[in-house]
């Protein structure tokens, strides 16, 4: 129990007396690099336009969509494994959910940022949003692009503020912890005067946990959305009704994966092994198997049906086969389910060497599932006039990478700058237990 | 620290929450109305021991959800009577199509109302505050949970002290108001 309230304390002083400044200073400036690289390919974006992109008739998809879903995927894992567990009482969350939660934030600004680059015209994005306007025209409502605007926009806006008022308390006690007068100021203003009155935390507790209630079904929600983008369109490959769960748990799966990777390097770089115990690896283990072999049946079902409904659905299943992206079904099989069988045993899911690389195979995996998805589906149409392959540019990987900056840079700086584990949930549990 | 300010409460430092809780449930006892407690993390059983009983946050959730849903609805079947599109036929007022934004709308407005509420019945945010003067007040320190008398019309410093007192506590602090200068 000491040592666990030691270990909560030490969070508090983290970001005063950072201690691996080095290892944060070599991550921080490749994420720079990369940021650079986003500025760069935003930049070249606007002048140019999308042509700079491998999109075109008939795939006119390509990388955005893709990698929008693949980075709103991500990011639900984090809303999953706070509010989830929380409701479940599971107390061993309370030393993840503060840098998944985080995670969440940073993935879904890189998930918004992609639909809105992908427009041609990017700066008129608020034409999305319903507003009295002198053209007399509406959003059309009955489109699944004007739910995403509305679904995407929510889930950034609850996942802020359940973080949020997440971090308050433990912001007030670094700031009671803190001994420079600019970390006290910092820390501070943050925790908008938290004093800890037994009637501020009663009132805490219901609004924290009701918006973790009602956080769980927004995720269901949002992806399952996502996946009305394609289910809803009359196009062989997409649509069909297995999609919103498969795209929910799929969704799950990418991001425990990438919340493994992160629980390994932070547990590592900030020496976190009194918080993040073999325990907790195991339980990442077991949730990445879970979600990652539900997500193996949706591939089930989703190629049942397609064989099934016989005709072009059944063409498009077989060209996913031995088509010219047969690489991408056959690698998001390899890179999804493979390497994740070994996690049905203690002894792996506990290596964290071993648990990242299975997340970070996982990851690379869900990301070759959409590109499949999306181009498979699309490269070829009815007509003999509307097919021609997908190749993605320069620019297309340019813009890839530089959100992998963007989503670095914003974590290290939160790592850097904010306790990183919600050190009173620890201690609560640490003395009630 | 200011001496001369209005006193605003009494505090009374314990080492332990249980020791916190039977403190409270013991003053509330002998009558003392205004009492509330200071603690690093919530703490079980303390809501129960106050007799806190406020429903606010919670209706607060159900009336936003309830606008917040009835919003996004009429906002899409107002659009559309307005701007009508036509298109084969198919119904105009297309409620299954509708529910997507009514139910984000809905979660929308029940979170916002909900940590409106929230902040707003614990007068929050505010830069500053009588307890942060009292000495060794640390919500990073996990040995010190205080229990507060505070102070009204008819506060007697003495007789507060007095019931504190008898509680055994680490430390007793009074916690006056900084004058207005």
């Amino acid at each position: 129990m000491n040592a666990r309230l030691n270990a909560a304390d030490r969070v508090l002083r983290l970001p005063p007396r950072f201690p691996a400044p080095r290892a944060w200073w070599i991550c921080f400036g490749f994420a720079l690099s990369l940021l650079g690289l986003f500025l760069a390919s935003v930049a070249w974006l606007f002048g140019h336009g999308p042509g700079i992109w491998g999109n075109n008739i008939p795939v006119g998809w390509g990388f955005p969509i893709a990698n929008y879903i693949w980075w709103l995927g991500i990011g639900h894992a984090g809303t999953l494994i706070s509010a989830m567990l929380l409701l479940m009482g599971q107390g061993w969350r309370n030393s993840l959910n503060r840098f998944a939660e985080a995670m969440t934030l940073f993935a879904v600004t890189c998930a918004g940022l992609y639909p809105i680059l992908h427009l041609g015209r990017p700066w008129l994005f608020y034409w999305m949003a319903p507003y009295f306007n002198t053209m007399n025209v509406w959003p059309q409502f009955k489109s699944p692009l004007t739910w995403d605007f509305f679904a995407v926009l929510t889930y950034l806006i609850v996942s802020t503020l359940f973080w949020y008022i997440g971090i308050i308390p433990d912001l007030a006690a670094a700031r009671d912890r803190a001994r420079k007068m600019r970390w006290k100021i910092f820390f501070g203003l943050g925790a908008l005067g938290w004093r800890g009155q037994a009637t501020h935390w009663a009132r805490w507790q219901q609004a924290y946990r009701l918006t973790a209630a009602i956080a769980v079904p927004l995720v269901v929600s949002v992806h399952s959305e996502i996946s009305l983008l394609f289910a809803a369109g009359p196009v062989p490959g997409w649509v069909s009704t297995v999609f919103p769960p498969y795209f929910v748990l799929g969704a799950a799966f990418s991001g425990f994966a990438v919340v493994s990777m992160l629980t390994v390097w932070l547990r590592w770089m900030l020496g976190l092994h009194t918080l993040v115990t073999l325990r907790h690896l195991n339980m990442l283990g077991c949730l990445l198997l879970a979600t990652g072999m539900m997500t193996a049946y949706g591939y089930a079902a989703e190629m049942f049906t397609a064989a099934y409904a016989g005709g072009k659905e059944a063409e498009t299943l077989f060209d996913r086969f031995v088509g010219p992206y047969a690489w991408s079904y056959w690698g998001a099989i390899l890179f999804n389910f493979v390497p994740l069988q070994l996690l049905w045993w203690r002894r792996w899911r506990v290596r964290p060497i071993l648990l990242f690389l299975i997340g970070l195979s996982a990851t690379i995996g869900m990301w070759m599932e959409r590109y499949m998805l999306l181009v498979s589906s699309l490269y070829r149409d009815w007509l003999e006039s509307s097919t021609g392959t997908f190749h993605p540019t320069f620019w297309d990987w340019s813009l890839f990478a530089g959100t992998i900056g963007l989503f670095l840079t914003l974590f290290l700086l939160f790592v850097r700058f904010l306790p990183v584990i919600s050190a009173f949930e620890v201690r609560e549990e640490a003395v009630d237990g | 620290m200011a001496d001369t300010g209005r006193l605003f409460a009494v505090l009374a430092a314990f080492d332990t929450p249980e020791r916190l809780v039977e403190a409270v449930r013991a003053v509330r006892a002998q009558g003392f109305a205004q009492v509330d407690a200071f603690t690093p993390f919530p703490v079980k059983g303390l809501e129960e021991a106050l007799a806190f009983r406020d429903n606010r946050v919670p209706a607060a959730m159900l009336i936003g959800g309830i606008v917040g849903a009835a919003g996004g609805f009429l906002m899409q079947v107002g659009t559309n009577l307005d701007y009508p599109l036509r298109i084969g036929g198919r119904p105009l007022i297309a409620v299954p199509a509708f529910m997507m934004i009514t139910f984000e709308l809905m979660v929308l407005g029940a979170v916002l109302a909900a940590l409106a509420m929230m902040f707003m019945a614990n007068r929050l945010p505010r830069l500053h505050h009588p307890v942060f003067d009292a000495d060794g007040f640390d919500l990073s320190a996990d040995d010190r949970f205080y229990l507060a008398i505070l102070a009204d019309d008819h506060f007697d410093r003495n007789e507060a002290g007095r019931a504190l007192a008898a509680l055994g506590p680490d430390a007793i602090i009074d916690v006056r108001e900084r004058p207005r200068s």
